[in-house]
């Protein structure tokens, strides 16, 4: 694409479904890891 | 939802909901400015008449049909679908624990929200039968989870080191038994740092987080002994030998900035010039009366600040010297899943405070706020409705939080500051938010910066 450059790869909604497991460290919560 | 700025000579496009982060030229920027969902097919007329006369048709039709494609492949003013998610959040098992176990310290540091060390209780040490104590009520509120943790925390907590090893030592003895994995951290002002306790840490602790505020003159000036004279010689010595000793283990060296330093960055250099990669330097949480406070006055200054940092990040980067500041670490291709950003930090629901009694708060902000005691470890009590109350106090449950563009990388931010500064733990502090977003913006641009 000429006028956009995506960064990453979105993957948001498909972690709704699948996270939730509990096991990250409890923690600015987005610099977590899964 | 999204949320478009310009910072850096970068124009950057957030779309909220599907986590996707676009860098798009100025023609894109401000065509944005004229969409509003639902996009169709063709671009609307307004925006061809509005831009008409600064970019040629062909182009603002083009860049048009590029974020049409965004748009059907979810990427671009995507749904909100996360509140069915909300409203099954439950009580979690109670999977970390921050063990207050000197609740005394050997610093008068001025804007200690523990009241120096005591959190206004009195100063005492926790003992270690009360310290096992909690970490069979852990083991015991855990159920399926593997991965418990525990965090040294005070006051000092090298003030009752033997505690701690002890402490360390019974838990590391239930691990087989119970099939847990304990992590341990401890938050220390380096003081009573000797050979002894620098070797144990090293060893049992998966993260530790020494205290400094940068500059000598800046660190000694808040972060006094009881007779007054400065800690930056005494600690700054020891830190390095721990970090040298340490390997790649993680650990922060973590400061504070106050209406004092407002040109924090210079601290965060100074400590990377000590010789420390992983570094945080964060603002003063205090009512606005105290002397040291931050304000929204200071917002302009503490932004240009921020601004500043992440240039010279990046330049230090790109060179070849970077350095990790914790409040600009940000992963955006998988970071912590959605559950996870809806419910935050987890306190009063996955995570809890043990005071020297025993006694169970939500969080360490918590302690001492009687009205929010939540139990005690030596009767293995826990008020369940206080601890769903904090299951259920998420994104969804605060209404200033569900149209905010940072709500999924701040998660409604710090319930203990809610409340002491905004009356209600479901009503955000002003201030903690637009630093958090600030932050954000900075931490997504050095991310656009280095994918050049």
């Amino acid at each position: 694409m000429k006028h956009i450059k995506t960064l990453n790869k979105a993957n948001l909604k498909e972690s709704a479904a699948k996270g939730g497991c509990g096991e990250c460290q409890a923690s600015t919560v987005a610099n977590q890891k899964c | 939802m999204i949320h478009t700025y310009e910072l850096n000579g970068y124009h950057i496009l957030l779309d909220v909901n599907s986590g996707a982060v676009h860098l798009v030229d100025k023609l894109c920027f401000e065509l944005l400015s004229y969409l509003t969902p639902p996009l169709s097919e063709r671009c609307p007329d307004a925006a061809l008449t509005a831009l008409g006369g600064k970019y040629p048709k062909a182009d603002i039709v083009a860049c048009y049909d590029e974020l049409y494609r965004l748009y059907t492949d979810g990427l671009l003013f995507s749904e909100d679908s996360y509140a069915q998610f909300a409203d099954q959040m439950v009580s979690s098992p109670v999977k970390a624990l921050c063990l207050h176990i000197a609740h005394d310290c050997n610093l008068r540091c001025s804007y200690c929200f523990a009241s120096t060390g005591d959190f206004g209780a009195g100063r005492k040490l926790m003992p270690a039968e009360t310290g096992k104590k909690a970490i069979d009520f852990l083991l015991k509120r855990s159920y399926g989870r593997r991965n418990l943790e525990v965090d040294f925390f005070g006051g000092e907590p090298l003030m009752n080191f033997d505690a701690v090893k002890e402490v360390v030592a019974y838990a590391r003895s239930k691990e087989a038994e119970y099939g847990k994995n304990f992590r341990f951290t401890i938050t220390t002002n380096g003081l009573m740092l000797n050979d002894d306790s620098i070797d144990f840490i090293n060893r049992e602790m998966s993260n530790v987080v020494l205290s400094i505020d940068g500059r000598r003159e800046v660190n000694d000036r808040v972060r006094a002994r009881v007779d007054g004279s400065g800690s930056y010689d005494a600690i700054v010595p020891k830190y390095r030998r721990l970090v040298e000793a340490r390997g790649d283990r993680d650990y922060y060296v973590r400061g504070t900035f106050t209406k004092y330093n407002l040109d924090f960055s210079k601290d965060v250099f100074h400590l990377n010039e000590l010789g420390f990669d992983q570094i945080s330097v964060e603002p003063v949480v205090a009512p606005a009366t105290a002397p040291y406070a931050l304000t929204e006055d200071d917002l302009p200054a503490i932004f240009a600040e921020y601004e500043k940092l992440s240039r010279e990040l990046i330049a230090r980067e790109k060179a070849g010297r970077g350095f990790n500041f914790f409040h600009f670490m940000l992963d955006l291709d998988q970071g912590p899943c959605a559950i996870k950003r809806l419910r935050g930090c987890g306190c009063g629901n996955e995570y809890v405070a043990v005071t020297p009694d025993g006694d169970i708060y939500p969080c360490h902000q918590f302690v001492g706020m009687e009205d929010w005691k939540m139990g005690s470890v030596l009767t293995d009590t826990l008020d369940l409705e206080k601890k769903d109350l904090f299951a259920r106090t998420n994104i969804y449950s605060k209404p200033e939080c569900q149209a905010c563009w940072a709500k999924f990388y701040c998660s409604g931010g710090c319930n203990a500051n809610s409340l002491q500064y905004a009356g209600s733990i479901t009503k955000p502090h002003r201030l903690s938010c637009e630093l958090e977003k600030k932050r954000l913006e900075c931490a997504i641009m050095i991310k656009a910066a280095l994918s050049e």
